[in-house]
């Protein structure tokens, strides 16, 4: 966002698409790409700067969770739902993420505790079956279509329009950041934690800050997510697998970038929609194969996923 | 004593036997080459569908089709090391992660492709013993002496053979170890082919308990990575202990809850040993 107009322009653009009567198709696929975008924004604030976390499907979750419970069973509409949702889980995250970083869990082990913790949520998901459905799923009561504001269901162009606002929402977060005191602490930490501490850098004060920023973005793509499907279940909504989807987006994109993570859902949804294009249906084993070998390829070849070829010009 | 809590009790001891072998094998390959590989369920997955082919489909006789399930798995294990492992020997730690969680779901996807998501299942079942007012799984009991005696076998090689010495000291101290002539490339290559042969053994004892689809190993495998953290690295007794304390949780909060909240129990405790004692529960 350097380069405020062309960034504009593309974005003007982007909003005017729903205008010329696109498939519904095409229009599925940008919103699923943007979504994705927005939950590897999140991702990525953390993980650049060293916090990799493998339990962010968790705070995804979370934030659609609470809102479909909240709309389904009280009857609150998903406006005051998804806030309430990003709530829930930057309490979650602070929560988990105070005593992390107070006791200085890092590495491979704060790796570990939000992978557990990602489970928690999934297991408590499918535990609470009375209400979520367990494992089966729940989708969000539907109203008729002319009321559909008040319950945020929209056509295709409406949720692309709230999807894209959403998405901008993500980037000036990055952006906020990144001109922030906080990115340049949190690149001290990420490199000599006591030695940030020593210059008098609040090490826990910091990391919770891109900890609670990041899982709010998250909520938000979960509670879109949730909203856009019309379906919510533990395992396409928590847990490992999603969680491992988040990241490797962030990650073929690139996370040092702000556009990075967008790069990379675009390329995520590109190749699962190539695959089921090419294969079909009945192999479904293909995407995550081919994601797998792509996964692998970035970390040998390129750790700074494609955004960080273009680093190297600029 | 209530019976069923009796029942419950011994059930948790025989699952924590299951889950110590594969902890075991991943506290190994943590400890002396440094890497977590996040894959490490899925190869226990892939060994249990080799099971599966060799005695289902080909018509091996069983005890063949375990024999061959090691050295497949042991393969795959040092294939893992050498194509992926080692070019990320030096890379920051999110990278070898996020690499084997690669492999993760390349091992997925090939089940899937191979083997389609049906649950596969052996077929072989033997008759519930019966202590007291207990009854036991026969099949539950054998697979928890073939760990304790897999687990047995692991600690005499480490204790006894000269390569052993060499893994533990690594663990130990991977500066100094190389100025004492050990050469650290080849002692990971090993601890990656034990691990992975482990990771067989653990396939073995539990195709007869599960049934194999692609997924399975995301059922056991958050659990696995708990236990061997929470023993402590290169703590192959803490290992065992947290691993009969996990299937304990685990077996009596689903006696007296449901088993998701076991589960939940379960991971809330590895949370708070993760803040209470981060160096495992038995560290000295």
């Amino acid at each position: 966002m350097s380069r405020p107009i062309p960034f504009a322009i593309a974005l003007v653009a982007l909003a005017l698409i729903p205008l010329f009567g696109p498939p519904d198709y095409v229009l599925h696929l940008l919103i699923t790409a943007t979504l994705t975008a927005i939950a590897g924004t999140g991702w990525a604030m953390m993980g650049r700067f060293g916090l990799v976390s493998f339990g962010h499907g968790a705070f995804f979750g979370a934030g659609a969770y609470t809102m479909a419970l909240l709309w389904n069973h009280l009857g609150v509409s998903p406006w005051l739902g998804i806030p309430a949702g990003i709530i829930v889980a930057v309490i979650a995250g602070a929560m988990l993420g105070l005593p992390c970083f107070r006791l200085r869990v890092v590495g491979h082990y704060f790796a570990l505790v939000t992978l557990a913790a990602g489970e928690i949520v999934r297991l408590l998901v499918t535990a609470m079956r009375e209400e979520t459905g367990g494992s089966l799923g729940m989708t969000p009561n539907r109203v008729p279509l002319d009321h559909g504001f008040w319950a945020m269901q929209f056509s295709k162009a409406g949720f692309w329009w709230l999807v894209l606002a959403c998405w901008v929402l993500a980037l000036a977060v990055w952006w906020l950041l990144e001109r922030s005191m906080s990115s340049k602490a949190l690149a001290a930490i990420a490199e000599d934690e006591d030695a940030a501490a020593s210059i008098g850098i609040r090490v826990t004060r910091e990391k919770l800050k891109v900890t609670m920023l990041s899982v709010a973005l998250a909520a938000l793509a979960g509670a879109l997510t949730a909203q856009y499907r019309m379906y919510l279940s533990p395992e396409s909504m928590s847990g490992l697998g999603l969680s491992l989807h988040i990241v490797f987006g962030a990650i073929a994109g690139g996370m040092y970038a702000p556009l990075g993570p967008t790069i990379g859902a675009v390329l995520t949804i590109g190749l699962d929609e190539s695959l089921r294009v090419f294969f079909g249906t009945e192999l479904t084993g293909a995407a995550p194969f081919f994601y797998g070998i792509l996964l692998v390829m970035f970390m040998l070849f390129l750790p700074r996923g494609i955004a960080g070829l273009m680093e190297r010009k600029g | 004593m209530d019976p069923f809590l009796l029942e419950a009790l011994l059930n948790g001891v025989l699952l924590g036997g299951v889950f110590a072998l594969p902890a075991l094998g991943l506290n190994l390959v943590f400890g002396v080459v440094d890497v977590v590989w996040l894959c490490y369920a899925e190869l226990v997955m892939i060994g249990m569908y080799a099971v599966w082919f060799l005695y289902t489909q080909a018509g091996w006789p069983l005890p063949l089709a375990f024999a061959a399930c090691l050295p497949v798995v042991a393969g795959l294990g040092l294939a893992l090391h050498w194509l992926v492992v080692r070019p990320l020997l030096t890379a920051p730690p999110i990278n070898q992660v996020l690499a084997t969680g690669g492999v993760l779901f390349v091992l997925q996807g090939a089940a899937t492709l191979v083997f389609k998501t049906d649950f596969r299942s052996l077929g072989v079942d033997m008759p519930p013993m019966e202590l007291g007012d207990v009854f036991i799984s026969g099949t539950k009991l054998i697979a928890f002496c073939a760990a304790l005696i897999g687990a047995a076998c692991l600690w005499a090689f480490l204790k006894f053979t000269y390569v052993g010495t060499a893994i533990r000291a690594i663990a130990r101290d991977r500066e100094v170890m190389p100025l004492m002539g050990v050469d650290p490339r080849r002692i990971y290559l090993i601890a990656s082919g034990v691990g992975g042969t482990l990771a067989g053994l653990a396939a073995c004892l539990l195709v007869v308990q599960l049934d194999v689809h692609p997924f399975v190993g995301l059922s056991f495998g958050p659990i696995t990575f708990m236990i061997c953290v929470m023993g402590g690295l290169g703590n192959m007794l803490g290992g065992f202990i947290a691993a009969f304390l996990m299937g304990l949780i685990i077996s009596i909060g689903g006696f007296y809850g449901s088993t998701e909240l076991s589960y939940v129990i379960a991971f809330g405790f590895f949370i708070l040993m993760m803040f209470i004692r981060p160096q495992g529960l038995f560290a000295r």
